[in-house]
């Protein structure tokens, strides 16, 4: 399993024109196991966290490490899910699912019990030839989290994955996000506008502060676990609570200021 | 669109068509513009002395042309889409000499390596190879960032980027510019073959019309045709086969 231990990390682009401060010196624990949720202001370098934990992008200073091993490339059993170009309109939903078997080099017969029984798992096994483009939105996402299944992942890096779908959709693939953590104990960090998506998923909900960004606050969140959490009081305390933090912290107004 | 509905659709168009130029024929009245019955009663006659073996050479020049300019056009323009340092070279390079109608060297051509098939081979090829090089570098330049970090992710490499993101993605767009430049080549074939050369098409059509045979030269426009034809469907063909994501369901994915 995953243990990471992020220390002072900063991340700066130098680009052609501009030089942007994405994270300003992180410091940040997951335990193994531990789901953990990252929220924030709107360009507060939350996707550049996740990019540099999948090894995309090197540290300009401090160091990330997964079970005590500093991250230098792509590692074996890390997966990213983004919102909206994890999937390729070209592949099928098998080939999408499969993706990550292909391109590590595992032998065929492997690669298509393992995609199958992944796709049996999110209920796609029906679709494995379909593209796409004749899926719903909620299908497709649950291609992309087939493709995590395949990869028999251990960390769990997801930026965003559910913001594009409608409420219905959107609640229903957090429990099924939900029960595959319960199931399959792998440690995760969901990156996520919404505090209540937060506060489902994550056991700890790191907020950060506007670019570059840092960990402003960590609220602590033990009663995450169980499907029914979601209609409970606690639930909705806990909301209130990430909503005072984020208010204190100037996220809303920062968002009214506009850039 | 279901097989049945390709062919009634086909039948329909040349009904149309054929009427259309009945009426032309009709009203015009000349001998150079005989109606669709003599035309094609002269199409028939002709294969048997001629005509059959001036569309074979015409259609290999130019399906040997485009595929030349496909070869080198497709993985140069995906590499410099994708790489800013190679594109800060050549951008500038292809924009200064796109617009040059590269039509103005065929004599340059002619004297330089002949009136056989070479001439006309590479002068067809230049220019679809732009036409295909300035699309696939643009559609190889537009993909989402995103999409590569995402097989990166996975472990990919430059060449699995390629294979799983780049090539696929550009496709489409090479296809439709290869639809354009497929009637560009046909067009340039025939002014190669009337230039130079006593074969192929365009030197059949220019030999009747020269000899007065309006018959015969009609004959040579309708093979011209289906030559056009025939290269759209083949590209149609290639493209159902190498791009069937953009056949299914009416939406894009990003």
């Amino acid at each position: 399993m995953a243990r990471v231990a992020i220390h002072g990390l900063e991340v700066v682009y130098e680009g052609v024109e501009q030089r942007i401060e994405a994270l300003g010196g992180v410091d940040l624990e997951l335990g193994d196991g531990e789901p953990v949720a990252v929220i924030g202001p709107s360009g507060c370098g939350k996707s550049t966290l996740l990019v540099a934990l999948a090894g995309l992008v090197a540290p300009t200073r401090g160091e990330v490490e997964i079970d005590e091993r500093p991250v230098t490339g792509t590692r074996l059993h890390t997966a990213l899910i983004l919102q909206d170009f994890g999937l390729f309109p070209w592949k099928t939903a098998y080939h999408n699912a499969a993706l990550g078997l292909e391109i590590r080099g595992l032998p065929s017969a492997e690669r298509a019990r393992r995609t199958a029984e992944a796709l049996e798992r999110v209920d796609l096994a029906d679709f494995a030839g379909s593209y796409p483009g004749e899926l719903s939105g909620g299908m497709r996402q649950r291609i992309a989290v087939a493709r995590v299944l395949a990869l028999d992942a251990d960390l769990l890096l997801m930026d965003e994955p559910l913001s594009a779908l409608d409420a219905l959709t959107r609640e229903s693939l957090q429990g099924l996000l939900l029960e595959l953590w319960r199931q399959r104990g792998f440690t995760s960090l969901l990156v996520t506008h919404s505090i209540e998506e937060a506060v489902f998923l994550g056991r700890r909900v790191v907020v950060l502060s506007p670019r570059p960004g840092t960990v402003h606050a960590i609220v602590d969140n033990p009663g995450m676990g169980e499907p029914a959490y979601r209609s409970s009081e606690f639930f909705y305390e806990k909301c209130a609570e990430l909503r005072g933090v984020l208010v204190a912290e100037g996220a809303f107004a920062e968002r009214r200021a506009g850039p | 669109m279901s097989g049945g509905r390709r062919v009634g659709g086909y039948a329909v168009a040349v009904v149309i068509l054929l009427a259309g130029w009945a009426l032309l024929a009709w009203l015009i009245d000349s001998p150079a513009l005989p109606g669709p019955f003599a035309a094609f009663g002269d199409f028939f006659s002709a294969l048997g002395e001629g005509l059959v073996e001036a569309f074979a050479v015409s259609a290999a020049r130019v399906f040997v042309a485009i595929g030349l300019a496909l070869l080198f056009a497709v993985p140069l323009g995906l590499m410099v889409g994708r790489s800013p340092r190679a594109d800060a070279v050549f951008a500038p390079l292809v924009f200064l000499t796109y617009p040059i109608p590269k039509i103005v060297f065929l004599p340059v051509l002619l004297v330089l390596l002949g009136t056989g098939e070479v001439s006309k081979v590479v002068l067809i090829a230049i220019i679809v190879f732009f036409q295909i090089l300035v699309t696939a570098r643009d559609a190889a330049k537009s993909i989402p960032e995103a999409s590569v970090l995402s097989v990166r992710s996975l472990g990919a490499g430059a060449a699995q980027v390629y294979r799983n993101v780049v090539v696929p993605a550009s496709l489409p767009a090479v296809f439709t510019a290869l639809r354009i430049a497929a009637g560009t080549a046909v067009a340039v074939l025939f002014i190669s073959e009337t230039v130079a050369g006593t074969s192929g098409l365009g030197f059949y059509i220019m030999d009747a019309w020269g000899r007065i045979d309006y018959g015969d030269m009609f004959a040579g426009i309708i093979a011209m045709g289906l030559l056009g034809i025939l290269l759209y469907e083949v590209i149609e063909f290639a493209e159902g086969r190498l791009c069937r994501w953009t056949r299914v369901g009416g939406r894009t994915v990003g």
